[in-house]
């Protein structure tokens, strides 16, 4: 099984292709029903999204959690697992980060990397229960993580606005120099916030392939993935794999949350993810689970994102045409046997009926 | 016993019907769902595309009950994205959900701009009336439970539902139309859902708001586990839940924070799963594509 399997590779980047095609034709159906002009809008999308060196700089900024958010539910899947609890994880991650970088009198050089280790242990512990119930008890992960997302909400709200907050506001304390991370605007004459987080989601990727693919621990994790049966067979622990990729998950989950906190905000608030965790369920479909295919993804989402808001300036067109072109996407992702009949992708050449 | 007395009285126990409503009904929808053997977290999106129906067609026709049709219906139109999909092409059904919840997200919001230019409450509309102390729609809920027991209980339709959420391919074998009998009940969860969304901006309110179900189809989830996917049991279980809805804001008064009590039913869920107070345990062919000539 060695090289690329170039054919492979070519015909799930034509279903994501595919998709994503179809829903910007659909998308564009909805703008022109809605009385406003599709060509108009995608224009403005664009133009929003990579106007100029801020904006592009805004659409990587965008970008960044989801790389985050996709990767974590991308490596999950990997193991079979439906980690649809990264939003709770990263809201629990950046509350942690948010609050470890109001620690005073630490060197940064000890102080950040404790700041985003927390975070990262915060969001893994999130879903160390489901992980635990999935493996010992085979108790469906997909309803425990939702369960968990409204655990976080409340509880996050609890912390953030009655123990953390800075008097009179819906925000929490502003976190110390030697927590935050680097923006590129010291560097740049611009406006963007983006900032070394984005290299941070770069290396993530490139450490999440060498883990998957090229050692001991990432081959068994997708070994479960394919046959819990056949991997314990084969002498893999399928119970430890299992937690170990949903921690995983989870942590990579609570890293989005740490890059909103240390280099965005500056503090957890109210409003703190646009739903970051549950795009990341998108792009982890769209990018077809593959770190390249996750950074492609997510740099989708960034540009309908960061663009929406010059769309409906422009355009006039409401900013959640975006979420509506997020979910047909998902829609006609998930049902790929659509396109696999469409374009017989059989390998046999036969129907399955 | 003055906290006592502040939360068990008639008004606490209205609220708590009030609150269990919309619970019990989606809940029942989950409950046809999962039951035929399809896993349905969209009820979120489903309530949310009734609620928002049910007050475009009351502002339009100014007749609230033909709101509560339509979101009836629509609830209904709606399901049957996530039944082609997971049924048609065996698409994984969480993230088919996931897809509707989005869809009824940002399509809720988008066709508020589109019809009222306005991204976040809709202009009030004619609310349903009551009929005694409650809403209709109560009432609707509490006939949903008879009905949805004898239904699943003590009809041939019900047991077919129960026999292919355990085993499809059994039940094909003995004749019974496996994928029709699943896009029944996905339309009927959807229908059901989207009247639990118009009690909600009919019933309760007389407005639509973005994002008004606020998780509410969640804890229908919830409820549905929680009564071990049998309708007296997620009327038991919404009611519950209701009551924890209800006296959230009461218990504020004495040091309980609201965000505490929200908490609950999720936990209750996930204790209950974990098999602490009786094991919850799933249909047995939930989530599985069915594919006639590809046994497992």
């Amino acid at each position: 099984m060695s090289g690329i399997e170039w054919n492979k590779v070519l015909k799930e980047m034509a279903i994501s292709l595919v998709a994503i095609f179809s829903s910007f034709i659909i998308g564009a159906i909805v703008v022109l029903l809605s009385g406003y002009n599709p060509i108009q809008a995608y224009h403005a999308l664009l133009y929003g999204a990579f106007g100029s060196l801020n904006n592009i700089a805004d659409t990587l900024l965008a970008t960044t959690p989801l790389i985050f958010t996709g990767m974590a539910v991308a490596f999950a899947f990997r193991c079979g697992l439906f980690n649809i609890g990264g939003e709770g994880q990263l809201l629990v991650g950046g509350l942690t980060a948010a609050w470890v970088g109001t620690f005073q009198g630490i060197p940064m050089l000890i102080h950040l990397p404790l700041t985003v280790m927390a975070a990262m242990l915060a969001g893994a512990l999130w879903v160390f229960i489901p992980a635990i119930l999935k493996a010992k008890l085979g108790v469906h992960e997909v309803i425990t993580t939702i369960m968990f997302n409204y655990i976080a909400y409340s509880l996050v709200a609890y912390i953030s606005l009655k123990v953390l907050a800075r008097p009179g506001t819906v925000q929490t304390h502003t976190i110390e120099e030697s927590a935050k991370f680097w923006r590129f605007s010291n560097l740049i004459d611009m406006h963007s916030y983006l900032n070394i987080g984005f290299v941070i989601a770069l290396a993530v990727l490139v450490i999440v392939y060498y883990l998957l693919w090229k050692t001991t621990i990432g081959y068994e994790i997708r070994a479960v993935g394919i046959s819990p049966d056949a991997a314990e067979y084969g002498g893999i622990n399928s119970a430890r794999n299992i937690v170990i990729a949903l921690m995983i998950s989870g942590m990579l989950a609570g890293l989005a949350g740490a890059e909103r906190a240390l280099g965005l905000f500056y503090n957890y608030r109210s409003g703190f993810s646009a739903e970051y965790g549950f795009t990341g369920i998108a792009v982890a479909l769209l990018g077809r689970n593959h770190p390249l295919g996750v950074l492609l993804a997510a740099l989708l989402f960034g540009i309908l994102s960061n663009g929406r808001t010059y769309m409906n300036m422009m355009a006039g067109v409401p900013v959640d045409l975006v979420v509506i072109l997020q979910a047909v996407i998902i829609l006609f992702v998930s049902a790929d046997l659509v396109f696999r009949r469409l374009f017989k992708f059989k390998k046999n050449g036969k129907g399955d009926e | 016993m003055d906290i006592l007395t502040q939360i068990f009285n008639l008004q606490t126990l209205y609220a708590t019907i009030r609150m269990a409503t919309p619970l019990v009904i989606a809940a029942i929808g989950g409950i046809f769902c999962e039951r035929s053997g399809i896993i349905n977290i969209a009820l979120e999106g489903m309530m949310l595309m009734g609620a928002f129906i049910a007050v475009l067609i009351s502002y339009f026709t100014g007749s609230p009950w033909l709101g509560l049709i339509g979101a009836t219906v629509f609830g209904g139109v709606f399901a049957v994205i996530h039944a082609f999909v997971s049924i048609k092409y065996h698409a994984d059904q969480v993230v088919s959900g996931v897809a509707l919840n989005m869809l009824a997200a940002g399509g809720t919001v988008f066709l508020l701009n589109v019809f009222f230019n306005t991204s976040g409450t809709s202009p009030a509309v004619n609310s349903l009336p009551y009929w005694g102390p409650f809403k209709p729609t109560v009432y609707f809920g509490l006939l949903f439970v008879l009905v949805a027991h004898y239904v699943i209980f003590h009809t041939t339709f019900g047991l077919r539902v129960r026999s292919i959420g355990e085993h499809p391919h059994a039940a094909d074998s003995v004749g019974i139309n496996v994928e029709l009998t699943r896009y029944i009940c996905v339309i009927i969860s959807g229908m059901l859902a989207g009247f639990a969304g118009a009690h909600l901006s009919l019933g309760v309110l007389n407005i639509f708001r973005e994002g008004m179900t606020a998780g509410r189809g969640f804890i229908a989830l919830a409820a549905m586990i929680f009564g071990k996917w049998t309708p007296f049991g997620a009327l038991g279980a919404g009611l519950l839940f209701g009551f924890f809805q209800a006296v959230q804001i009461r218990l504020q008064g004495f040091a309980i924070p609201s965000e505490f009590v929200q908490m609950i039913p999720y936990i209750f869920t996930v204790v209950a799963l974990a098999g602490v107070i009786g094991r919850a345990t799933p249909p047995a062919a939930i989530g599985k594509p069915f594919k006639k000539n590809n046994r497992s």
